[in-house]
């Protein structure tokens, strides 16, 4: 049964998709035989490889949340690669399309690795100076590029001599690339760029390596621009220097973002209208700058009045429409099987430090989790509890000390292999993408790797999972609804439900009481109780007194940074320590 | 020896125009959280403001020169309520495409009003410079050094020792907190911006003699001072003006010693060094979001 539910599910999506190769089909034919003048020609032959580099940027923009400036240079890579290939080297059409390609990605990679490790900022600017660079050198590099003349008499491949079938491959060409960036969302790396999009931190504990899916967007985006631009050469047979500026860069950026930067259907609107519009608005181009000028107001416009562009808007409608009536399917009860290796304790911390400059924020610090139980690590305010935590969890470093997790040593991992290793943990200040549905957020952390409970993680095994999580914490009704649409409490419930999905072996709690009324409270310890009956091991940090003493069997208590106490839960609280420490010493 | 010693002086000259314009940069970001985008433009704005006046019109230098900072504290209010304003509550990313819109805007309006052909602009000066030892000191980067410094200067006074200085320096630190301690966040914001647009412009000015008026000076301008903010370490003011100095130095060399046509290739290559080894820069410190 379970075997064969993956393979029916993808034969129903290739039904689903039928009609689309379908009418993809018949525009392929159309390409090739209607009988075109030379000038719509040139148009649709523009619009079409256009649009391959502007699905480049809804991948790169659109879904993973990071910008790129440069993709006309990447559009000029795959340009000249064809162009000086084909004439200057005499080298196969094909060879050169795909060597265009892979430059461009090759290029797109080594720019991302050099700065998606820092802030948008820096992307943008290092995008547009790496544009300025490569027109430097087109224009230059005489010897090899043909300096400003550019390079005119570029080939064809043999099968697709006469414009009209070259307009059919590169129709082709559209409908399959397009098919692919239409179903990227769907896929793992598809999602995992969607939860950086919308929160890199939480992206990184729910087992996503951050910076490679960055990278990957980055060289996906890059290497589609390279493609587009091989398509190019071949169908207009010359190539300069000023088609891959920095002005054409913002050409695609503003045909990205009017026809919607989240889909392809957006990108092919977008690059359409924005091909179109100046055919019809000549004399703009007769005083220079006038159409550029007006670009850069449509920049403005749109972002200020119409942020998802033309296709967003016509959908975003339909999406809260489909939202409440689509029935989220039944779910069988959430089974959580934490992983062992069968020792006592599952969480060994030994001499843990973190410090901040001279503030010693955690201070030598011992934690030992066993193995089933409820663990609290309580403290007062600014008593290195998050701190802790974070270094837990591998947001911060720590200065000292070990962390070993279920017989791991986890001391030095970055926070997504941390996930992977089995930890789940839940934010105080919640941290969902807050562009997805329920559903789609629990998914995520499904598709933790390592996660044995979903199988080979097939997208319908991932849905199940979440499904499970979600009604185990009592959502499984509204699964498809958007995040923005629920309560605070209900918020921290998905947060927790996308824990659990990915079957941790101990999950970390960071203030789950916090900001949530006396029902919810109550909601909130039932569900612990719950947790705990399935033997998952919980580490929580709290300042509820009355939740804490009821659900945990053993308490750590920390104060400016040191453990105080530790030991079984009524016995701490009665420590006069800790005592002293919550209430002041007399 | 001597070529050493003039480049210095020319690459310190041209430096500092770039650690200007860092600075207008600078005090944005800390102010809003947003690189503008534009900082060059406002330098290729107020250039174009000066040929306006002062060429074609035929007005006096210094008058000219008060009108085009005037028209740039213009500019500074008509961009914070047109490009970032509306846009405060939204996420840094369409911050920043707003503001590239607003430069290619401002960039093309001004080709297509005055066209491709670059302007020529006298400098302030009648003298072209002086002969000093080896080094010939052109009067122009004199008068630019002097500037940066005297700007330097009258920053660090400004923004330690003024009470405006301090509500804006409260303003950029913690928004919500200045808020209830009865500074108007809109207004500090607004200041930001003028007073940025304006350092942006007094840079156009200042280096439009030595470069020629062109569409493209305000790109060139802001790349370099893009730059010079990632060397020496982002947000710092300090840093901003020892980056735009270093990176003036470095490109002079490049351009006189490997080669002239990739002259504006240097700083970009500085940059990905600095990016890859040191992408906190100079004196920056590395920052980590808060769980």
């Amino acid at each position: 049964m379970q075997a064969t539910t993956p393979v029916l599910r993808a034969r129903l999506a290739l039904i689903r998709h039928v009609p689309y190769f379908i009418a993809a089909a018949i525009l392929v034919v159309l390409a090739a035989g209607m009988n075109f003048d030379g000038y719509v020609l040139n148009i649709l032959l523009q619009a079409t490889t256009f649009s391959v580099a502007v699905f480049g940027l809804s991948v790169v923009l659109g879904l993973c949340g990071q910008i790129n400036l440069a993709q006309a240079a990447f559009f000029g890579f795959g340009a000249y690669a064809v162009g000086l290939g084909t004439t200057d080297l005499h080298v196969s059409y094909w060879l050169c399309l795909l060597a265009g390609c892979g430059i461009a990605v090759v290029a797109g990679a080594f720019l991302g690795m050099s700065t998606l490790r820092l802030g948008g900022h820096y992307l943008a600017m290092v995008t547009i100076s790496f544009q300025q660079i490569v027109t430097l050198v087109m224009i230059n590099a005489i010897g090899i590029t043909h300096g400003p003349d550019g390079v005119s008499n570029i080939g064809r491949p043999e099968l697709f001599r006469t414009s009209q079938s070259y307009l059919a491959f590169c129709v082709a060409v559209l409908a399959i690339v397009g098919y692919l960036v239409w179903h990227l969302p769907d896929t793992r790396i598809g999602r995992a760029m969607r939860a950086v999009r919308d929160n890199e931190l939480a992206a990184g504990v729910n087992g996503i390596d951050v910076f490679r899916t960055k990278v990957y967007a980055f060289a996906i985006c890059a290497g589609l621009g390279g493609l587009a631009g091989g398509l190019f050469a071949g169908g207009f047979a010359y190539v300069s220097p000023d088609q891959f500026s920095f002005a054409e860069s913002i050409v695609f950026l503003t045909m990205s973002l009017l026809g919607g930067v989240a889909s392809p259907i957006g990108s092919v609107i977008g690059t359409g209208l924005l091909i179109l519009i100046p055919e019809w608005l000549r004399f703009l181009k007769s005083v220079p700058g006038l159409y550029l000028a007006i670009y850069g107001l449509f920049v403005i416009l749109i972002i200020r009045f119409m942020p998802d562009g033309i296709w967003g808007f016509v959908t975003a409608g339909f999406e809260r429409w489909r939202a409440k009536i689509k029935a989220p399917p039944a779910a069988k009860p959430l089974q959580l099987k934490p992983a062992t290796v069968g020792g006592d304790m599952v969480l060994e911390v030994k001499g843990l430090s973190k410090h901040f400059g001279g503030l010693k924020a955690v201070d030598n610090v011992d934690i030992a989790v066993r193995r089933g139980g409820v663990h609290a690590l309580i403290g007062p305010n600014g008593s290195g509890k998050t701190t802790t935590l974070n270094v837990l969890s591998g947001l911060y470093k720590a200065t000292s000390g070990s962390i070993m997790l279920d017989g791991t040593d986890i001391t030095n991992m970055p926070p997504h292999e941390r996930t992977a290793a089995g930890l789940g943990r839940t934010f105080q200040n919640i941290r969902l993408f807050r562009s997805m549905t329920a559903l789609e957020n629990v998914e995520i952390g499904a598709e933790r790797p390592g996660n044995t409970m979903v199988g080979a993680g097939g997208a319908g095994a991932l849905t199940e999972r979440a499904m499970e999580a979600l009604t185990f914490v009592g959502l499984g009704n509204r699964a498809n609804e958007l995040i923005t649409s629920f309560s605070y409490g209900h918020q921290r419930l998905i947060e927790i439900a996308r824990a659990l999905a990915s079957n941790p072996t101990l999950l970390l709690l960071d203030e789950p009481a916090a900001g949530l009324n006396s029902t919810e409270k109550l909601e909130l310890h039932e569900l612990l109780k719950r947790i705990a009956a399935q033997g998952l091991t919980i580490l929580i940090i709290d300042h509820d007194m009355t939740l804490v003493s009821e659900a945990a069997q053993h308490i750590t208590v920390l104060n400016f940074g040191r453990r105080i106490a530790d030991g079984e839960s009524m016995a701490v609280l009665r420590h006069p320590d800790v005592m002293s420490a919550y209430l002041g010493s007399e | 020896m001597d070529l050493v010693l003039q480049l210095l002086f020319t690459g310190i000259g041209i430096g500092a125009v770039y650690a200007l314009v860092a600075l207008g940069f600078v005090l944005i970001f800390r102010a809003t959280n947003v690189v503008n985008f534009a900082q060059g433009e406002f330098s290729m704005v107020a250039a174009y403001l000066m040929v306006v006046f002062s060429v074609d019109l035929g007005w006096p230098y210094w008058l000219s020169f008060l009108i085009a900072l005037a028209g740039m504290a213009l500019l500074g209010v008509i961009f914070n309520l047109g490009v970032y304003y509306p846009l405060r509550h939204r996420s840094y990313l369409p911050v920043i495409i707003a503001t590239i819109g607003a430069s290619i805007l401002l960039a093309n309006s001004v080709l297509a009003i005055y066209g491709p052909q670059p302007q020529v602009l006298q400098g302030w000066f009648d003298t072209p410079g002086i002969q000093l030892g080896p080094v010939y000191l052109d009067s122009q980067y004199l008068l630019i050094i002097a500037v940066t410094i005297a700007l330097v200067i009258f920053n660090y006074w400004f923004f330690e020792h003024t009470l405006l200085g301090k509500k804006l320096q409260a303003t950029s630190q913690d928004k919500e907190m200045a808020s209830l301690l009865g500074i108007s966040v809109t207004s500090m914001i607004m200041i930001t911006f003028i007073y940025s647009a304006v350092l942006g412009g007094l840079a156009g000015i200042l280096v439009a003699p030595v470069l020629f008026v062109s569409i493209q000076m305000g790109s060139t301008i802001a790349l370099k001072a893009f730059a010079a903010t990632i060397i020496g370490g982002f947000g710092d003011v300090a840093g901003a003006i020892i980056g735009g100095l270093a990176l003036g130095v470095i490109e002079t060399f490049g351009a006189a010693y490997v080669s002239v046509p990739y002259k504006d290739g240097f700083a970009f290559l500085v940059l990905i060094a600095f990016l890859i080894f040191r992408p906190q820069g100079i004196f920056g410190e590395r920052v980590a979001e808060k769980a």
